[in-house]
């Protein structure tokens, strides 16, 4: 058998360190809300808040400050300059909010003026990209659209996935949309919507005791938040890559957290240990291995996107990057400790046994 | 096992040929070789952020053509009513109205019908007494026709639109209409975006309108303007190379518009300045031929879109449909204007509400960095998957090479475009791809260390693993086909190669990779371990 980075006999006590990851988790999730407060919500790029990028290469080295002050001279409006990918590839992005201007005036002003400053040949506009009010706004629904339905078939989908109550699943699809509905007769903003959809849904999952549900939907949560909270933090622009990142790490997170709950289901079925904290923990000790290679081989070719992959990607592949790390923790520490908290009801495991003649139905989990 | 393998073997060798007789034809050098008669002709398309180009969404004033409309709705009810011996003054269109006075109260029921016999169109939204004797009508097309005349209004723009990019020479534009009074044009493969979009979107309204010799200019740029004409301006060029705009009165009345267009083109007048000659049909030419017959003496302005170009004098009765518009033109610009003139003017002004232009070096340099990035991330995963599971590795990495192909023949395939997102897609299916067999070999290693035979391993180890598998991909094409549903076209691109790849992987890492394995235990010797 080849190299093994996870021993087989590996017995690392995750869920007892899980107050601390709870402590972990809560505090970065505050930090990033608190930021996002401050800042007055997330920045969003020019997909939704409209305007215009240009994206202009250099032959050489210019330097920003330099760039800056020439390009104030043209007083566009809201105008901000930064530099764009490696420090070697002399790529600045100009925005500007550009109100009633046209992008062919936008370039026209930026090029005379550059060409003023520098040599024709110098530079090279590269991109330019401006989006309308109109458009911002219909790119803002959409994306929020998308945030939306991700979150709406994925509780659905883990619902009846995790519990195999496709019954209770469609109750609790029902349940969302309802709620949803009387939410959108009180016409309030898509963005409390999506919220209050993840609220009820996380409600409904600890009323209807879909307890596997709820850690998968508390993980998913956990992992949006703070990856969002990360890009505040680091003042990144939010455009429509970061949201197919965002849908993407969704994906992947719940993934990670699908393989740790089957093999906790398989073990709570094969009656591995009588103690659910310690199944949970054998399970995880179980799959780490794996978790371990997938998350490490994905992250070697997000890692080699963020580092190669050049400016325009390079924001998504970090969102990516983000993302593996919180998803592949949030699958051990935090969707998996949670069960913990809600006990699993597994009762259609138990009626597939051959009835032995046992008294109790159900064996009695020790919280530890 | 073995009559297992009879069938399986030759599924995945048909599937390998298909994929790559879809692959190859978009490698060029494939593509001009004589293999390419038997190969389908369809390549891997580029999205416009790697091939370079513009992608533009415009916004079409659908009002504007309404106006328009009412506008010429108020001239023929006036000309019609004028042979009823009706009088009907001052049509104008007033809050997107058609608005205008009858002068004598007695003839309301004459007009009333002469309105609901001939103006079908249009509906009289209401009638107001004044104490003159006059009334004052305010009509408005019935809402029918105005959906109509919406819809028009954007078939003919598309129209115009696809008619200007061809002339313009573009190869594979893609025009369309989108939602509202939106058209999308995506252009691939621009050198000068510019110039493009200011082909596309010059609305070319062209009119020929008198110049009012008898109006005081400097009283009409202080706002008194005589009635039924209009203040324009004209650009004027000076000696010395600058320009003003100059303040000019025309008439109100269009005396031609520029519809009986049949051909325009470049040409040269004797000092070597460009300017734009222009032909009208036969209906056109007998309108310039009265309008010029008439006016000999005064002058004609030609403008477009509400600029003034030039004020030539009449000299004469123009028959036979030519005339010339002069300007301070460079020869592009001259170039520019004809195409517009000969493609037709939009039925109303757009305007640019998207647009996203990525030069050809930005989007060869995308290109390399997103390959560079693939085969470098590629490399690490491939030597990892070696380097951990061995014989195994090997196996995981061939199925990986066939799984990258599949995707890339499903791209072809299917007529799907690769964007710089999707290559994201294609880079993450490598992560992901080794997710399916990394969970199988952890399972058979645990299988093995239970003492099982490799056999019997492998065979738990896929039993097992493939339902997780199958579970875990799920999430991902929901994600996955919720962002193609919504995003727009970059992200779909992203959409879709992870969901090819998604697919594929449950193709390759567990059909494919099992029947490997399963060729490896038929061959093995008694005692040979299984590397993994």
């Amino acid at each position: 058998m080849g190299f093994q980075i996870v021993k087989p006999n590996t017995d690392y006590d995750f869920v007892g360190k899980r107050r601390i990851a709870y402590l972990i988790s809560v505090s970065l999730i505050l930090l990033g809300l608190i930021s996002l407060a401050v800042k007055g919500g997330p920045r969003l790029g020019i997909d939704f808040a409209g305007g215009v990028i240009i994206q202009v290469k250099f032959q050489e080295e210019v330097e920003l400050s330099r760039l800056t002050a020439v390009m104030g001279e043209t007083e566009l409006p809201g105008l901000v300059v930064q530099r764009f990918g490696d420090r070697s590839d002399y790529e600045f992005l100009l925005r500007t909010s550009a109100e009633n201007m046209t992008p062919s005036e936008v370039r026209e002003i930026t090029d005379n003026k550059l060409t003023e400053h520098f040599s024709q040949d110098f530079f090279i506009i590269q991109r330019l990209e401006m989006v309308g009010p109109r458009v911002g706004a219909d790119l803002r629904e959409s994306a929020l659209h998308a945030l939306f339905f991700a979150v709406l078939f994925i509780a659905i989908y883990i619902s009846g996935r995790f519990e195999k109550k496709w019954f209770v699943a469609a109750f609790m699809a029902a349940g969302l949309a309802g709620g949803v509905y009387l939410l959108k007769l009180i016409s309030i903003p898509l963005a409390f919507l999506i919220f209050a959809a993840m609220i009820i849904t996380l409600v409904l999952c600890w009323y209807l005791r879909l307890n596997f549900a709820l850690g998968a939907v508390v993980a998913l949560i956990h992992d949006v938040l703070i990856t969002v909270g990360i890009f505040s933090l680091l003042n990144k622009e939010f455009d429509l890559t970061i949201i197919a990142a965002l849908l993407t790490i969704l994906g992947y997170s719940l993934n990670d957290t699908i393989i740790v709950f089957d093999r906790i289901r398989e073990n709570l079925r094969g009656r591995i240990s009588s103690s659910l904290s310690r199944t949970i923990n054998i399970s995880i000790n179980q799959t780490l291995g794996r978790t371990i290679v997938t998350s490490g081989t994905t992250l070697l070719v997000v890692l080699s996107l963020l580092f190669l992959g050049g400016g325009i990607i390079h924001d998504f592949a970090f969102a990516l990057t983000v993302g593996i790390i919180v998803g592949t923790y949030s699958s051990i520490y935090v969707a998996s400790p949670i069960l913990l908290n809600f006990r699993p009801v597994i009762e259609e495991e138990e009626e597939e046994e051959p009835a032995p003649a046992r008294k109790k139905r159900r064996p009695a989990y020790q919280n530890r | 096992m073995k009559g297992n393998l009879r069938w399986k073997i030759p599924i995945i060798l048909l599937v390998l040929i298909i994929s790559l007789l879809y692959f190859l034809p978009s490698f060029s050098g494939v593509k001009d070789s004589p293999l390419s008669k038997i190969m389908p002709d369809r390549q891997v398309n580029l999205g416009l952020d790697l091939q370079g180009g513009i992608h533009l969404v415009l916004g079409v004033e659908v009002d504007r053509a309404l106006e328009r409309s009412l506008s010429q709705m108020g001239q023929d009810i006036r000309d019609e009513a004028r042979l009823s011996d009706i009088l009907v003054l001052r049509p104008r269109v007033e809050n997107s109205r058609l608005v205008f006075t009858l002068l004598q109260k007695e003839q309301q029921p004459e007009l009333d019908q002469l309105l609901s016999r001939t103006f079908t169109t249009m509906r009289v939204v209401s009638r107001q007494s004044q104490e003159d004797g006059r009334i004052t009508y305010t009509l408005d097309f019935v809402q029918e026709f105005k959906d109509n005349l919406k819809d028009m209004t954007l078939e003919q723009a598309v129209k115009t639109i696809r008619n200007r990019i061809d002339q313009f020479g573009v190869a594979e534009p893609d025009i369309r209409r989108q939602q509202e009074d939106r058209i999308q044009v995506q252009l691939p493969g621009l050198d000068d975006p510019q110039r493009a979009i200011a082909i596309i979107g010059q609305t070319a309204h062209l009119e020929f309108k008198l110049v009012d010799e008898d109006a005081d200019i400097d009283r009409a740029v202080q706002g008194v303007i005589p009635p039924g004409s209009r203040l324009y301006h004209q650009e004027i060029t000076l000696p010395d190379g600058s320009t003003i705009s100059e303040p000019i009165v025309l008439r109100a009345e269009t005396a031609m518009t520029g519809e009986y267009i049949t051909n325009a083109h470049t040409a040269f007048d004797q000092y070597g300045q460009p300017y734009v000659a222009i032909s009208f049909d036969s209906r056109g030419s007998r309108i310039f031929e009265r309008v010029t017959g008439e006016n000999i003496r005064k002058r004609l302005a030609i403008v477009l879109d509400g600029n003034v170009y030039s004020t030539p004098v009449i000299q004469e009765r123009i028959s036979g449909g030519r005339a010339s518009i002069t300007g301070r033109f460079t020869v592009d610009e001259a170039h520019d204007l004809a195409v517009v003139l000969r493609a037709g003017s939009l039925p109303a002004p757009v305007f640019v509400m998207e647009e996203r232009t990525v030069g050809p070096s930005l989007g060869q340099e995308s290109i390399e960095r997103g390959v560079r990035s693939a085969l470098i991330g590629g490399a690490l995963v491939i030597i990892f998957m070696i380097f951990y599971y061995g014989f195994a590795g090997v196996v995981a990495n061939t199925v990986l090479a066939f799984n990258i192909l599949l995707i890339m023949a499903g791209l072809a395939g299917f007529g799907a475009t690769l964007t710089l997102p999707g290559i994201a897609g294609i880079i993450l299916t490598i992560g992901i791809a080794v997710d399916a067999n990394v969970l199988i070999f952890e399972r058979i290693r645990e299988e093995l260390r239970r003492g099982l035979s490799p056999r019997a391993a492998i065979e738990e180890g896929y039993n097992r693993a493939t339902l997780t598998i199958l579970d875990a991909n799920v999430t991902t094409i929901i994600a996955a086909v919720i962002l193609y549903q919504f995003g727009t076209g970059p992200i779909r691109g992203f959409a879709v190669t992870l969901t090819l790849g998604v697919l594929a992987s449950m193709f390759t890492a567990i059909f494919v990779s099992r029947v490997i394995f399963d060729i490896w235990i038929s061959r093995r010797k008694p005692g040979m371990v299984l590397s993994i």
